[in-house]
């Protein structure tokens, strides 16, 4: 019974490894790649070229249009997706009578469900005819559309956690504000989105990450083509679109081009694991304690 | 000391007019507030709307069982809705116990030791890794050095690793859940450590836990960027019949599809995802059902 006992622990120890063995995975998967990878194409090349042609005769390895690509869409989500996000928070926080946050919450979580391949479509095939028709130069693969409809559906994430943070706020600080005057946005804006600062930044930055490592969605609509530039009109390709694109055609296993989707990998894990500890961060370096 | 009545009984006409200005202010703000919020309702209807208007017209009995064909007007869903329930279900079949497994010792067994702080923090970074760098892994992992290749397997293995961390969370919820006092009556009567979490702990808590895996299956059932990576394909021309068989799911058939530029094909897409909406709703509302089911039992 005993040693029944003591294996049962082991077995369960060994399935909790299961998470730290998926880390180590996916380090283990993308470094070995990338390595090759570095040494055919020089480092230098890859972080500091500005042309990415690796499938044409003459391959190119330079990452930045890829790295463009995705800021820029990332930006365009963010701009939509913060003070949206925001504004929404604070009106579900300290606006909203309970019964209308009880149904607008669930609605807002249903955005955050729908699948991304949907929202590129809703992207391709109605925000951005939508907005041709406001503004003709625009192509029918951009950065814009994708990069809205992202903003959208990232924005229940920077709600709900912005809204957790402003509610996890002493109600004593918005009562010492109303004490002194104060109308209800003065005491939103002045008292309670200040106290729940770290836990908005957090929110943030956790959203950026999600927008960097977003793939259906600009795959379907920003177009497939890597271009350093900051106009949002033409198309363009982020590293998450390029890594799908190579998935779709048949590339063989040990050539160079199988192995750049492994290098603009490793380049997306540090760049969103550094964001995720960048969000935990802050959230616990900077959080208030009442 | 001045007396009370030498105070002015009226604050300064411009005090007022700050009062004033201030309240036409808030309001002008909660006015914007709920506009937002109405513009957000607003593009979740033009979403539901765009695509009941493009697929709905498409949607027949012959879609669902029609395989794909060059012809948009003759392609079905068949393979794809086929290869996505099949890849959910062995999704489950190897996230569930793995995932409670593995929330049972954290939650259970190794709370306070410094490994278990490591495996909490190293789960929390796991559900922030983005979809596609599970699907690289899953390419060089399952794909490649176990030699499974583009199969159903290495697919439900990508995705059931992208899950782990959902069900590893919300399974220790519902362990938590379960009172104390159930662990100390078992104990009393002589059962073990073991014993207690099968017989007393883990039947309370299942209802619990499948809510959790339904959720987190609605989100694997969606995913489309690792299934690409790994190889899946995108025409299927047979139902998958083994482990081993080459697959594709909804998703990958609905980016196929809104890939090319003819008209039909779009409005394939769009039937396919009102396919995958209907399946996400169904597992959504079963969720819903068990965890009220559990909440009436536990209130009783």
């Amino acid at each position: 019974m005993k040693r029944f006992e003591f294996l049962i622990e082991r077995v369960l120890f060994l399935c909790a490894l299961v998470s730290v063995a998926t880390t180590v995975g996916i380090v283990a998967v993308l470094l070995f790649e990338t390595v090759e990878f570095f040494a055919e194409v020089p480092i230098v090349e890859f972080l500091t070229g500005t042309e990415w042609t690796p499938l044409f005769a003459n391959p190119k390895f330079g990452v930045w249009p890829l790295v463009l690509g995705t800021l820029l869409v990332s930006g365009i989500a963010m701009t939509v997706a913060l003070p949206l996000g925001l504004l929404s928070a604070v009106y579900l926080s300290e606006y909203a009578p309970p019964p209308m946050r009880r149904v607008l919450k669930p609605v807002l979580e249903v955005l955050a469900g729908v699948p991304t391949v949907v929202y590129g479509y809703f992207a391709l095939l109605f925000v951005t005819p939508l907005l041709q028709s406001l503004m003709p130069s625009l192509a029918g693969f951009n950065a814009l559309s994708p990069g809205i409809v992202m903003g959208i559906m990232i924005l229940p994430l920077v709600s709900s956690l912005a809204e957790d943070a402003m509610q996890s706020v002493p109600n004593g600080l918005r009562e010492g504000a109303y004490a002194l005057g104060a109308t209800r946005m003065q005491t939103a804006l002045t008292v309670v989105v200040p106290a729940a600062f770290s836990g908005i930044t957090a929110a943030f930055i956790l959203a950026v990450s999600r927008a960097v490592g977003e793939t259906m969605i600009v795959a379907i609509a920003a177009g497939q083509q890597p271009r350093a530039t900051i106009d949002p009109r033409v198309p363009i390709e982020t590293m998450t679109a390029y890594i799908v694109q190579v998935s779709m055609g048949d590339t063989p296993a040990g050539t160079l081009e199988y192995r750049t989707i492994f290098a603009v990998g490793m380049l997306l894990f540090v760049g969103t694991f550094g964001l995720n500890l960048a969000s935990t961060w802050v959230r616990e370096r900077y959080r208030e304690v009442y | 000391m001045a007396s009370p009545s030498s105070l002015p009984l009226a604050a300064p006409p411009d005090v007022d007019a700050g009062i004033a200005r201030r309240r036409v202010l808030d309001l002008v703000f909660q006015a914007v507030a709920l506009l937002v919020l109405l513009a957000v309702l607003a593009a979740l209807a033009a979403l539901v709307y765009s695509i009941l208007h493009d697929g709905l017209g498409r949607l027949s009995w012959a879609f669902l069982t029609s395989y794909t064909s060059r012809r948009a007007s003759q392609s079905g869903v068949f393979p794809a809705l086929a290869g996505s329930v099949f890849i959910i279900m062995l999704t489950a079949a190897i996230a569930l116990p793995v995932g409670v497994a593995a929330a049972i010792y954290l939650e259970e067994y190794g709370t306070r030791s410094r490994i278990a702080r490591l495996i909490e923090l190293n789960i929390a970074n796991l559900a922030a890794v983005p979809s596609i760098i599970y699907g690289l892994l899953g390419l060089g992992l399952f794909v490649r050095v176990l030699g499974f290749g583009g199969s159903i397997l290495a697919g439900a293995s990508t995705l059931a690793l992208l899950v782990l961390p959902v069900v590893i969370l919300s399974t220790r919820e519902a362990l938590r859940t379960v009172p104390m006092s159930l662990r100390e009556g078992s104990y009393a009567l002589g059962a073990t450590k073991w014993q207690t979490i099968w017989y007393q702990v883990l039947p309370v808590a299942l209802p619990g836990i499948l809510t959790g895996l339904i959720l987190a299956l609605s989100r694997a059932i969606g995913e489309t960027a690792p299934l690409i990576t790994i190889g899946a394909l995108t025409y299927v021309p047979f139902l998958p019949d083994s482990v081993w068989s080459p697959f594709t799911v909804l998703p990958i058939q609905i980016f196929n599809w809104v890939s090319r530029p003819q008209v039909e094909f779009a409005q394939n897409a769009a039937a396919a995802i009102i396919v995958l909406l209907v399946l996400l709703l169904t597992m959504n509302a079963t969720a819903i059902w068990l965890r009220d089911r559990f909440q009436k039992r536990r209130s009783s």
